[in-house]
């Protein structure tokens, strides 16, 4: 299925460009900056907010507890009540440092 | 010829009909999208093209395979080249799992065209990969507007991954079991489980919407305010296999829903007191049900202005994953702790009560109790992060 998937992928864009115009100028080949040079992007040292970083480290530590829980929740019913309070414990865990993370801010996007 | 090699045949044949169904599927979308918008904005839409304006999707995707491909000066031509791939490759990928039938009823084949034990957790494991081909896309393009476009999505879609994660939680612990066949099975037997999981279903439905990037938060590709995001350096094909891979994306979240929540590709049971072994018809009750949740992507996008992005991202972190979270461990302690009756009584009320607080304390609802000349930040002045850390 990915084969078949990317292999029309890959087949679109080669009959695009096989099929389309190729006249390429100086001025076809800029960036999008209204008509200006344009300024900013890949390589200009441009600067970028730290908070990207930031949701992206909550996002890996977020999404290995979720990982941890799928397997507790498809063998649930066979571990009952025993999980769930071995479950509770380690949410409760998770919300010390989600509170944390709360109260320092990171989740501001002002 | 050997079985394997049969079995192999069949199985290319159906994941060659899969892909070319849905991106006749997508290219339909893009028509009955904008009839629909027209209807809804009293005009007619696309209707020139062919009778009732049919052809029109085969007149633009024509023109964007005979368009001119321009890759700007300073993008990256491999990353630039292989993001729209690594896009609509996963958004393929991903429907292939979902079975539309029960087994044997494509012509004595099965209706999938593959069949995962962890079939969900491959799906979601699929689409996430998605957001590498618009993050890609968006830093191979060279110029800022694709960048910010391309953070901004990348961040939105990881954020409200988690949501999604962990809102199908509860629904895996009542079925135990992640593969699509047992899912839909258990459903057969008890009923369907937005019955059981109606915060889980809204949850998840909103992350949907984040995910596929659709309005209301459609940021990413904010027209008004950066260009057109990740898209702005992409012309031709490339365009359209990004627009292509947004839409596939949207199909397969319904179709996704649908088979979690909607009974799959099960009709409803009190139909076959009318007609004998109508609900089990293969694949009319799913693209019923798909075709039920584009036209609400599609409403909604005609309804709801756009979210802020620290309006977007509140919402993720702050609402949707602490409730999600709340309504898994609710749940468990109702299957852990009760039988029967008793227990379907209390899901279903957590299932109210959780959509009630998700709508009062969403950012709209709260405008309505807070005064509307004092606004919170203004009253409060002092620092409302303490001092330190960043």
């Amino acid at each position: 299925m990915l084969l078949i998937a990317v292999g029309i992928g890959v087949l679109a864009v080669v009959v695009s460009a096989i099929l389309g115009p190729k006249k390429a100028s100086r001025a076809k080949l800029m960036a999008y900056e209204s008509g200006n040079d344009p300024e900013g992007g890949v390589g200009t040292g441009q600067r970028f907010p730290v908070h990207f970083y930031l949701v992206a480290m909550l996002f890996i530590i977020f999404d290995i507890e979720t990982a941890f829980f799928y397997p507790l929740a498809v063998a649930y019913q066979k571990l009952i009540p025993f999980a769930f309070f071995e479950a509770l414990a380690f949410v409760l865990l998770l919300l010390v440092g989600y509170y944390y993370i709360l109260r320092k801010g990171v989740l501001e996007w002002a | 010829m050997p079985d394997w090699i049969i079995q192999l045949l069949i199985t290319l044949l159906k994941g060659v009909g899969v892909a070319l169904g849905l991106l006749t599927t997508f290219a339909y979308m893009t028509l009955i999208e904008r009839r629909l918008l027209a209807r809804m904005q009293i005009r007619l839409g696309p209707n020139r093209v062919g009778p009732m304006g049919l052809l029109q999707p085969l007149a633009d995707a024509i023109k964007s395979i005979f368009k001119e491909d321009l890759t700007v000066t300073l993008a990256d031509k491999l990353v630039y080249t292989l993001a729209p791939i690594i896009a609509i490759g996963c958004a393929l990928t991903a429907f292939g799992g979902l079975p539309a039938g029960p087994a044997g009823s494509l012509f004595g084949a099965d209706p999938w065209v593959y069949n995962l034990d962890a079939g969900l957790l491959a799906l979601l494991a699929i689409t996430s990969m998605g957001v590498y081909g618009i993050f890609l896309g968006g830093w191979a393009s060279g110029s800022k507007y694709p960048i910010l476009g391309g953070l901004r999505s990348s961040a939105q879609m990881i954020s409200y991954e988690l949501g999604m994660g962990l809102s199908v939680l509860g629904l895996l612990m009542l079925v135990g079991s992640t593969s699509f066949h047992a899912i839909t099975n258990w459903q057969a037997n008890s009923g369907w489980l937005i019955m059981f999981q109606l915060t889980a279903f809204v949850l998840f439905l909103i992350s949907s919407f984040a995910e596929t990037n659709r309005t209301p938060f459609d940021l990413p590709e904010a027209e008004q305010e950066i260009v057109a995001g990740y898209l702005t350096e992409y012309s031709a094909i490339k365009w359209a296999l990004f627009q292509m891979a947004e839409y596939v994306n949207m199909i397969t979240a319904s179709a996704v829903m649908a088979t979690l929540f909607f009974g799959g590709y099960r009709g409803p049971a009190f139909l076959e007191g009318l007609i004998p072994g109508i609900a089990s018809w293969p694949f009319i009750w799913l693209f019923a049900k798909i075709a039920a949740f584009l036209f609400l992507f599609i409403w909604v996008r005609a309804t709801l202005p756009r979210l802020r992005y620290d309006q977007l991202m509140r919402f993720g972190w702050k609402l949707l994953l602490p409730v999600a979270l709340a309504n898994t461990v609710l749940t468990a302690a109702i299957i852990a702790f009760s039988t029967g009756r008793v227990r379907v009584l209390l899901l279903v009320l957590l299932g109210v009560t959780g959509v009630a607080l998700l709508i009062g304390f969403s950012d709209r609802m709260r405008v309505l109790w807070t005064a509307p000349t004092v606004r919170r930040e203004d009253a409060n002045l002092s620092p409302a992060r303490p001092a330190g850390g960043d």
